[in-house]
This record gives structure tokens, sequence and C-alpha cells, in this order.
């Protein structure tokens, strides 16, 4: 069964099409990838996907529930989650704490129980605390816990984000370029956690500027060019794809233009 | 190791409390004392809401309006005890949070400002113009809070101002003690993650309108039982403690001693507290001297008296 599913979705901004008619589903397990050049509405997608852009046409479904244009917290809750582009860290926290707010759905409780430091409150903190550390491990910044979120590098903090993400454990999973910033070997190893993670059952949504690595793991690839999906298929097809070449050579073309 | 830091703080707090007044060189300083520490109350309700949540309120002195009127008027027209009239004026001050903070709290930044100043000056305009329920600008007086005479009987003797700097001392170490316990539990993260990224909070299903409002009603309960604590001991209170000017008040201490710390606010009570009467030897430069100070400070340790200066510590460490 399709856990994500998307119809025709489309938005305008000020007249502009950013994204028009673009539907896709994604399975249990399976990775797939949005490519496209830069402004082909990758990210304007994502937005639309999570809640935080309210669609202007099409519709979202998630595990076959309609979930269009819900408040990104009512996706959270029903398994939905998401890494930033440009990152969004909460910078006043330590790197832990950002880590822990990905338990939120897991951790919080009655206000009063909070306020008073109960034992139940207390409970959940730390359980929170001790699955937090186990995922800095995973993404490798174990040893960063207690340092404030603003001083880790732009990789880190991606990593950070995945961290945070997969606290939620999410049934679907959006990833926006989050190998940026990072190098061969931390690429590699976000690499690894993807196929990981996609194995043990999480929909992936990818969007990835490296294509070594999205030819690498993807299932299937949605390529988007001024917001319309132009192909889609498997990594071999798609890569063959005379439009999709056009797509790449033309944006190649304007960089050689500029 | 977060929660050694909190005991710390607190046990320094309590020692600062019980030890200061063996250096008081007059009875007046009790009363001193106590004003600071009911200033320190209402604006540890202002560092749940600022400092972690990241929501500014400039009508916060409603509030405190609400809770002392509440004792004023309550046990005379109800025959409500004293001690539960600041219960019920807390609570009336919650549900009435929770009302206005439902519209308000969905404006953001000085949007938001001006919407809860407005809410404070009509607290204040009705406290002014019901004159036949709180005999308006000329202010009520306030009905004994009878503990002190029922401490006598069983053998404690108590001066007024002694009373209300245990008591006040003691209602702030419990306000302090709560924003404490608050700051790292998990409503407490998802303010500061609110704070942090509106955003990312809604991502990893933070309802952010929801806790904006439990941090209006809390810090709103705090300003409540602050101003009814003032109203008390000062058995009597005028319509000035819901005022602007006293809103503004409460802002400028948090943010002069620190919005994002518990500590530091409660300092920076203190520092606004204490300064007007340290500086009325130099009479009419008195307002002069406390602008400029606050000014200096805020250039020079931006995020106020307490972050600034243990950032600056913990750079010298490493
Ligand atoms: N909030 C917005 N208001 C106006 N225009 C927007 C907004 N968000 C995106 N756009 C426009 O939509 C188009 C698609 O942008 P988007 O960020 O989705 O591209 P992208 O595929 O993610 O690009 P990149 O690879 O550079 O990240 C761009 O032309 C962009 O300027
Ligand atoms: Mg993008």
């Amino acid at each position: 069964m399709s856990l994500l599913e998307i119809q025709g979705l489309g938005i305008s901004f000020g007249g502009v099409r950013a994204v028009n008619d673009v539907s896709f589903s994604v399975k249990q397990g399976e990775i797939v990838s949005v490519i496209g050049p830069n402004g082909a509405g990758k990210t304007t997608l994502f937005n639309m996907i999570s809640g935080v852009y309210q669609p202007g046409a099409g519709s979202v479904a998630l595990s076959g529930e309609p979930v269009t244009g819900m408040e990104p917290f009512r996706l959270a809750q029903r398994g939905l989650s998401r890494t930033f582009q440009n990152l969004q860290i909460f910078q006043n926290m330590t790197v832990l704490e950002n880590a822990v707010t990905g338990f939120h759905l897991q951790e919080r409780g009655p206000v009063l129980a909070d306020l008073f430091n109960l034992p139940g409150s207390r409970r959940r903190a730390r359980q929170a605390e001790e699955g937090a550390r186990a995922l800095l491990a995973r993404v490798g910044l174990e040893r960063a816990a207690d340092r404030e979120a603003g001083s880790l590098s732009y990789g880190s903090l991606k990593r950070l984000e995945i961290a945070r993400a997969l606290a939620m454990q999410p049934k679907v999973l959006l990833l926006d370029e989050p190998a940026a910033g990072c190098n061969a070997v931390e690429t590699e190893e976000i690499d690894h956690l993807i196929a990981e993670v996609a194995a043990s059952g999480v929909a992936i949504l990818l969007v990835e500027h490296d294509m070594k690595m999205v030819m690498r793991i993807s299932n299937h690839i949605v390529v988007l060019d001024h917001g319309e999906k132009i192909a889609e298929g498997a990594p071999a097809e798609v890569s063959r794809n005379p439009d999709v070449i056009a797509a790449y050579l033309g944006t190649e073309a304007e960089h050689a233009d500029g | 190791m977060r929660i050694s830091t909190k005991y710390w703080t607190l046990l320094f707090l309590a020692a600062l409390i019980a030890v200061t007044p063996f250096f008081f060189p007059s009875g007046y300083y009790f009363r001193v004392g106590s004003l600071l520490f009911v200033n320190g109350l209402a604006v540890t309700g202002i560092v749940i809401l600022t400092g972690y949540a990241g929501q500014i309120s400039l009508g916060h002195a409603g509030f405190a309006g609400i809770g002392g009127y509440a004792c004023a008027l309550a046990p005379v027209h109800w025959g409500v005890p004293p001690a539960l009239a600041v219960v019920l004026g807390a609570a009336v001050s919650g549900v009435l949070a929770y009302l206005v903070g439902r519209p308000i709290l969905r404006l953001k930044g000085y949007y938001l400002g001006v919407a809860s100043l407005g809410f404070g000056i009509l607290v204040a305009m009705v406290l002014n113009n019901e004159r036949a329920l709180t005999r308006g600008p000329d202010g009520i007086e306030v009905p004994d809070l009878g503990l002190r005479g029922l401490l006598k009987d069983w053998g404690l003797n108590l001066t007024n101002g002694e009373f209300w700097y245990v008591v006040t001392g003691i209602c702030l170490l419990i306000g302090a003690w709560i924003a404490l316990n608050l700051h790292s539990s998990p409503t407490g993260r998802a303010l500061r993650a609110l704070h942090g990224s509106e955003v990312a909070a809604g991502t990893v299903g933070i309802d952010v309108a929801r806790v904006k409002l439990q941090a209006f009603v809390i810090s709103a309960i705090y300003a409540s039982v602050a101003g009814s604590l003032l109203a008390l001991q000062n058995k009597f209170i005028t319509p000035d403690v819901a005022g602007f000017l006293h809103s503004v008040e409460m802002v400028t201490m948090a943010v002069l001693g620190g919005v994002s710390s518990v500590p530091g606010a409660i300092l920076g009570a203190g520092v606004l507290t204490l300064l007007p009467q340290v500086l009325t030897v130099f009479a009419e430069y008195e307002q002069l001297i406390l602008g400029l100070v606050m000014m200096l400070v805020m250039i020079f340790l931006p995020e106020g008296l307490v972050p600034s200066i243990l950032r600056r510590l913990r750079g010298r460490d490493e």
C-alpha cells in the first residue's frame, strides 16, 4: 500500500506556478527521489506535503487518509516527518535537546506534572533523553550532545535534523538535501542511514543534488522542471530520458550564459 | 547534571533570602525585601512567557490588578477568606488569559505586544471607572490576611515587615522552583523549541498554539499571585497596579537581568527594586542614573546580566 500518495498537487505564488499538477506515490520501505534543477519546485512540493504551505490544487493522502492542507503538527501525529533544506534548528537549545524535541509526541504529558516535577514527567523526559542520545550516536553526534546547537557545522546540523526527524519514528520521512554541506565520508554515512531507515519500513521521499547518491539508493525517481513533472521511473530509465537530459543541459547552458 | 544546577540555584536563592536580614540596618528593609520578592515572582512568570516561549506581553500588569482586586473585593463582598481570594484571583486571571490569549497569541512580535497592551489598558480602565465596586483611582483597602495573628497565637511573634518578608520569600522560592521544573520538562522544551523555530516545532508535532496558550496562562497566574501579595501586604491597592507602567516594569526587570534565566530575571527585579532606593541620595538625578544604568547594561550585556556574565565566565574557562 502507498503510505504517501499525492494527486495533482499545485501552487502559485503571485500568479507564477511554482508547482503544477504533480502526482506520485511512495510505498512502505521505498525510497523515491525528486530531482530537478534549482528552482524546479522540489522544496515547495515538500512544503505542501508537510503542511507548511496550503496547496492551491490537488490532494495529499497519508496511509490512504486525506490530509491535504492539514497543519504540520497534525501531520506529525499521523507519522509524517521531515528535514529542511535551509536548516530549522532550535538554535537556543543544546544538540541533545534538539534531538529530544523529536520525541515530543512520546514525552508530552499533563502540564501540571511538568510544573511540579512529578515522577511521570521526569520518567518521560528521561526516556526521551535516552532515546535522543542513541539517535545522536547513530548520526555520529554523540560527542557534541551538550554543545549549543548554534556552534555546530552545517553538515553536523544536517545530521542533527535527521536525528530529530528519526526520533519521531515516522512512517513517511521527507528529506530535503540531507547530504548538502557534508563531506564524502559523511555523505556515505547518510546514504547508509537512509537505506537502513527505508529497510525498516519507512517510506522515504528524498530531494538531493548528489546524483551519484540518488542513482545508488533510489527505487524510483520523479523529475521536476519548472514545477512540472517531466519524467519518472527507475534510476536507469530516468538517466536515459532525453527530456531529463535536456532539462539538466538546459540549466547548464543557462549557467554558461550567466 | 541539570537537576543539580536547578537545586543549586534554589539553594542559593533560599540562603540569600534567609541570611540577608541579619545585615538589615532597620526594619524598613524587610519591606523593601518583600517588594523585591513580589516583583521577582511576577518577573519569573515573564521568563516563562518571554524567555522560554519567546512571546511578549505588555499587559501582564492587568493580571496583577485582577489578583490584587480579588483580595480587596472578594472578602468584603462574598465573604471569601483573603487566602482563598488569592486562589480565586489566580483562577480568574487564568481563565481570562485563556480567553484573551487564544486570539492574540496568533499575532507575532510587536503586534502581540500592542494587543496585550490593549488588554492591560482595558483592565486598568475598568478598575478606574467601576467606582461602585472598586472605588476608582483613589484605591481601596484590602483586608488582613489573618495569618500573622494565627502565628502569634502559636507563639511565633513576627513584625508585619518580617511576616511579609517570609511569606513573599517562600512564594518566590516556590515560583522559581516551578519555573525551573518547567524549563527542562517536556512542556518547557516545547516552549523553547517554538521560540527557536515555530516551523520546526510544528514538524515535530508540537501544537504551537496550545503550548503558547499554556505559557500565557501560567505567566498570568504568576502576575496575579504577585498582585495579590502586593495588595495584601500593603493592605491597600490602587488601579496603578494594573497600569501600563507596571507592565513595562515587569518586562524591563526580566530583560535587564536576563529574560531566558530565572535567577537572571529575579536579579533584574532586585536591581530595579533596590536601585531607586539607593539612588535617592542623588535626589533629582535618580531617574537619570537609573536610565543610564539600564542603557549601559543592555549595550554591554545584551542578553541581560546573568546570561551575559555566565557566558563570559564560560568563555574564559575554555
Ligand atoms: N514562499 C514563496 N513565495 C514566492 N515564491 C516562492 C516561494 N517559495 C518558493 N517560491 C518559488 O518557487 C520556485 C520553486 O522554488 P523551490 O525552492 O521549491 O525550488 P527547489 O527545486 O527546491 O530549488 P533548489 O534546488 O534550489 O532548492 C522558485 O521560483 C521560488 O522562487
Ligand atoms: Mg529546494
